[in-house]
């Protein structure tokens, strides 16, 4: 006798452990093989790009950071990044500064790396590498406060330059963390890699195509674990990473386990890359000198009435930028983070338009999911990595 | 092949579509009538590789005929080129057709314009509100949305 079967539709979240934060599914199963899987977003909406045309400059900052809340030195970079270009300052940007962000946002792709791999070890069953990424994330948050005096939202970097310059002996903290990576990466591999509850968890689930990759906008990690040689560091530099050396690690597995071998080996990467930063960094003003657009250093402003004046201007009505718009983009940690402004002569942007890496890369889940098993759904949703602060926006 | 080539080459396969280049900031911006925008996406992503539609949104220039733009961020990653192309939509019926058929990546981007700007994309699989919830009345994103909300006390700005 053949056996009537018909589907079941279940909801998954917002309100469940493994979706990240306030993500949505809607499950069609049959059986336990996903038919059709249906992302919802938009609870943690906060009408960022609306909130910023009423803003000026230098007030979207600190929006930024609650964007991808887990790497906020990389949206930081960003928008600053989207606003000197605007402005045609780019190449007035002090070496020192440069440094700076480079090493900070660098520390962020750790940070956001770690947090990524610990929440999608967490939800395949493996506790422990959760509590040791947060022991390293603890020494980051711990630099993160050093610098800016918060540990997540840091809203350190300015128009032009940095909020302050680094503390007194950070350097060599964040150096003596950035040796130490390459043996805690190892640390990780030692728990995962060689795991046979972990390869059967990752080989082969969550599968895509470079075509079909590219084709769903797809960039950062994700991408380059289908064989796609691409990294904005490197082919569109910005803020000095042509200065440096680094390799950009790239697999052709298309799958949950070389995702996760690609953020790996970019922490390796990352690591290198803070330690050459810091030997090349030399003392030097962190604040570009534009007197009309950029603060002025903190000590001149209780020193000298001209820049009391331009502080105080800049301050309460911001600056004017020329007309025009302007595309910037930075690898973030989950992929390409671009701003798109559009100025119209006023001390506010007239429309800003964030491209978040989390909100295209989810759009690739349902072709992911779809055929395979209810608990491939939690391992692509960890391989993902997405943030919903930035989706939502 | 730098922009000029290829904005030449777009003039002369599409000579009556293309309205406005503009090179700001070393970026160029061309500027096309919506119409035939599929077969201009078409002609950008298989003549000249642009695979990645890095971005796609909507503008709401209030004011000026016709109201709103929409703005086509594509790159490249074979030659790590650059290069934005915008459609005007008039106010009255606003639309214009997907991209969703060129670049799979158009659909939730189209989806968020429809949903914050109000722009309709004709033959678009799957046109719902993203962000906003589904019995929102109205388009957040527009200029003459107000800042709070409808039925509040409009922004007054920052007080200190």
């Amino acid at each position: 006798m053949a056996a009537n079967t018909e589907t079941m539709t279940i909801n998954m979240g917002p309100q469940h452990p493994s979706t990240h934060g306030v993500l949505q599914l809607i499950l069609e199963l049959d059986g336990e093989i996903v038919v059709k899987a249906t992302p919802h977003i938009g609870f943690l909406h906060r009408g960022i790009e609306k909130l910023s045309e009423h803003r000026t400059y230098h007030q979207t900052i600190p929006l930024t950071d609650r964007l991808d809340y887990l790497a906020p030195m990389s949206n930081n970079l960003g928008y600053v990044l989207a606003v000197e270009k605007l402005l045609g300052i780019t190449d007035e940007i002090p070496e020192r500064v440069q440094r700076i962000r480079v090493i900070m946002t660098e520390l962020t792709r750790l940070k956001s790396h770690l947090v990524w791999l610990a929440c999608h070890a967490l939800d395949i069953g493996a506790m422990t590498v959760f509590l040791y990424c947060f022991r390293e994330r603890e020494c980051i948050t711990d630099i993160y406060e050093k610098v800016s005096g918060a540990r997540m939202t840091s809203n350190y970097f300015r128009v032009g330059g940095l909020a302050d310059d680094l503390p007194d002996g950070l350097e060599g903290e964040i150096r003596t963390f950035a040796e130490s990576i390459p043996a805690h990466v190892e640390e990780y591999e030692g728990l995962l890699t060689g795991n046979r509850i972990w390869q059967k968890r990752t080989i082969g689930v969550g599968e895509i195509s470079a075509e079909a990759a590219i084709d769903i906008g797809i960039t950062g990690p994700a991408l380059r674990a289908t064989g796609v040689d691409w990294d904005l560091r490197r082919d569109n530099p910005y803020s000095g990473y042509d200065d440096y050396e680094f390799e950009v690690p790239v697999r052709k597995g298309c799958d949950t386990f070389d995702r996760y071998r690609v953020r790996l080996d970019e922490m390796r990467q990352s690591a290198l890359i803070i330690i050459q930063a810091l030997d090349k960094l030399k003392p030097g003003p962190i604040l570009a000198d534009c007197p009309k657009v950029v603060l002025p250093p903190k000590k001149d402003v209780v020193n000298n009435i001209e820049s009391l004046i331009h502080h105080f201007k800049i301050v309460t009505e911001g600056f004017k930028t020329e007309p025009g718009e302007i595309y910037q983009s930075v690898e973030a940690p989950k992929g390409e983070l671009g701003f798109y402004l559009i100025a119209d002569g006023s001390a506010y942007p007239f429309r800003m338009k964030i491209r978040p890496p989390s909100f295209v890369n989810l759009q690739g889940l349902p072709q992911m999911v779809e055929g395979k098993l209810l608990a491939d759904v939690i391992a692509v949703i960890g391989t993902l990595d997405i943030v919903l602060g930035e989706i939502d926006r | 092949m730098s922009d000029q080539v290829i904005v030449e080459k777009l003039k002369e396969k599409f000579s009556s579509e293309v309205l406005n280049i503009v090179e700001f900031r070393g970026e160029t911006t061309v500027t096309v009538k919506k119409e035939q925008i599929v077969d201009i996406c078409t002609f950008m992503r298989d003549d000249f590789g642009y695979n990645l539609l890095c971005d796609l949104c909507g503008v709401d220039y209030l004011g000026k005929a016709p109201r709103f733009m929409v703005v086509y961020n594509l790159y490249n990653i074979t030659t790590k080129q650059r290069i934005r192309i915008k459609a005007p939509v008039e106010e009255q019926d606003a639309n214009i057709d997907t991209v969703s058929t060129v670049w799979g990546t158009a659909n939730w981007h189209e989806r968020e314009c429809w949903d914050l700007l109000g722009i309709k994309f004709n033959n678009h699989p799957d046109l719902r509100r993203i962000l906003m919830p589904a019995d929102w009345e109205g388009h957040p994103l527009r200029k003459d949305y107000p800042l709070q909300g409808p039925d509040r006390e409009p922004y007054k700005g920052r007080l200190s």
